[in-house]
């Protein structure tokens, strides 16, 4: 048994998935938090689908170098954050409306600027459904660089995002630059999908946003410990996944985002289950 | 009026003095419009420190639209609004209090987070609160009878003690001119005198408090003045000189019923309340 819990750790690139994900799943957590607090799930979608032109331009520049790709993504992650942002406040289309134009068009340029590379497919892949398994320890070094940085910004700015996310009128009253601070979180957000795009790629980066911390949201009262709860969920997740991944031969970030969603299905029966107990018992009663 | 004394600001050099021998509140003329619908034309009123007064009115009267440029939330597009002589941006002595329907319940935070939020402000930014601000939130929770709350979950309290928590809020901000949103709506008897009682002990702190509600003989027992708003201003002053037939029936119209009896004139409304008369900024 306990072999079998080592045995894939032996391999380095195994390793380093391993240290990959938990990386990259307690940053989405973190981050995360704010995308299901303020209902931005489609928002994250969003972006993480538009920025796959930037991914693109850095692929046909370098060639399938990693930095180009990263510092390309950044940029296109950025300009479409502030971009997506400016349209929900200013477009006459609803914003949902808006959002959808223009994501998916960006998503289509992406695919047509990568398909002009002969057999492009499986570097297309890579970028829909992530290569957790390829992270190389340069990787490493960049996605805890600049996950820590981003975390560093969630901790400074925390009583501000706070304010912002539960009561945007009083933020107001209190004279705190709320478009600003509302940019940042976007920015935030859109440099936690660049930085995670290596594990599980741009078609599934909204589950890592969103479904760790929607379960620690039905199992917590107070943001500190939800961001904890759903980090701890997250770094759990991706150790199944990789196991799923390693034992069952799946590929590894759906494994990752399918280990979370069933820890939220756990999670969100037994949290359910009581109250239907309890009516099925006061049924027989009577 | 300061309860607490006063710390730096969240960012320093933006906040206007409070002038000596203005009133707290001034509005004058103010108009507010969206495209072409008019919410609010020519509203001149004035409101003198430690008043306690209400704001009533229809739904879509524009009493949340009123308060929330009166917040600096909105900007009027007529008209001007100064507190203590100056215009509510930069202002952090306003405190807007919400709707109970307009909040988040189930947001992860408890008492005292939410009580700590008022504190933002005068925190400024890379600051964490101070042993200083959690005195203050306690003090606070205290004045509102709500010490023994401060680690509930926000959605395990009963109506009155959300008001409640958010008038503690506004304390903690160290607000002089606090606005509620309906925060007698759905509370029964007993409910609406325990915040009538807090309402007192700010009228005793020198802060000045407007109410928006529907509720008449409320509005005319246990405020000092009264305002009647129809998107135009009806009538300001003494209950009794205010609600008058004449300008209930232009602010009401068919909504509401007169009926005279020999103690007087007996008035019904039938709007009702749950639905508020939001603008969103």
């Amino acid at each position: 048994m306990l072999n079998w819990l080592i045995l894939p750790w032996h391999y380095a690139f195994m390793a380093r998935a391993l240290i990959g994900a938990i990386l990259v799943g307690t940053l989405c957590a973190v981050v995360g938090t704010y995308v299901v607090l303020r209902g931005m799930a489609f928002f994250g979608d969003a972006l993480a689908h538009a920025i796959l032109p930037g991914v693109a331009i850095g692929y046909l520049v370098g060639g399938g170098a990693r930095q180009p790709l990263f510092w390309w993504a950044m940029l296109a992650a950025i300009i479409s954050a502030l971009g997506i942002g400016a349209i929900g406040k200013t477009v006459k289309l609803r914003e949902d409306t808006a959002i959808g134009i223009i994501f998916a068009g960006m998503f289509a340029l992406g695919i047509a600027l990568i398909s002009t590379v002969e057999n492009y497919t499986i570097d297309l892949s890579h970028f829909l459904f992530g290569d957790v398994l390829g992270i190389s320890a340069s990787d490493l070094v960049r996605i805890a660089l600049f996950g820590g940085l981003i975390i560093l910004l969630v901790i400074i700015f925390y009583k501000e995002f706070l304010v912002i996310s539960f009561d945007p009128i009083l933020a107001t009253t209190l004279r705190m630059p709320v478009k600003g601070l509302d940019y940042l979180l976007m920015v935030l957000i859109a440099m936690t999908i660049v930085v995670s795009l290596q594990t599980v790629g741009i078609a599934l980066m909204v589950a890592m946003l969103i479904t760790p911390a929607a379960t620690a949201y039905l199992l917590t009262r107070r943001l500190p410990i939800m961001m904890i709860t759903a980090s701890v969920i997250a770094s759990v997740s991706g150790v199944i996944g990789l196991y799923l991944s390693y034992y069952i031969n799946i590929a590894s970030g759906a494994a990752i985002v399918l280990s979370a969603t069933m820890i939220f299905l756990i999670v969100f029966i037994w949290k359910n289950l009581p109250k239907t107990l309890k009516k099925q018992s006061v049924s027989t009663v009577e | 009026m300061n309860i607490f004394k006063s710390s730096n600001n969240y960012l320093v050099h933006r906040f206007p003095q409070h002038e000596e021998d203005t009133p707290t509140l001034r509005v004058s003329n103010l108009g507010f419009q969206i495209g072409n619908i008019v919410a609010l034309e020519g509203i001149t009123f004035d409101v003198v420190a430690s008043e306690r007064m209400a704001v009533v009115g229809p739904n879509g009267a524009g009493k949340s639209t009123l308060f929330k440029i009166i917040a600096g939330v909105l900007k009027p597009t007529r008209g001007l609004v100064q507190i203590y002589g100056h215009e509510p941006k930069g202002h952090i002595c306003i405190a807007y209090v919400p709707q109970r329907n307009q909040v988040d319940w189930s947001f992860p935070v408890n008492v005292s987070d939410v009580v700590m939020m008022g504190r933002v402000g005068k925190m400024g930014p890379f600051r964490w609160p101070s042993h200083k601000d959690w005195e203050i939130v306690h003090h606070a929770l205290d004045l509102v009878e709500m010490k023994d709350y401060a680690r509930r979950q926000i959605n395990e309290l009963s109506g009155g003690q959300q008001q409640r928590i958010f008038i503690a809020q506004s304390l903690a901000q160290e607000a002089e001119l606090i606005m509620m949103d309906e925060p007698l709506t759905g509370l029964d008897l007993n409910t609406q005198q325990d915040i009538f009682r807090i309402l007192d002990m700010l009228q005793e702190k020198k802060v000045t408090v407007m109410i928006a509600m529907h509720d008449l003989k409320l509005a005319s027992e246990r405020f000092n003045r009264v305002l009647l708003l129809n998107k135009h201003l009806i009538g300001v002053g003494l209950p009794q000189e205010v609600f008058v037939p004449e300008n209930l029936s232009v602010a009401y119209g068919n909504h509401l019923r007169m009926i005279t009896t020999k103690d007087g004139v007996l008035v019904f409304e039938d709007t009702c309340c749950e639905e508020g008369d939001h603008i969103h900024a």
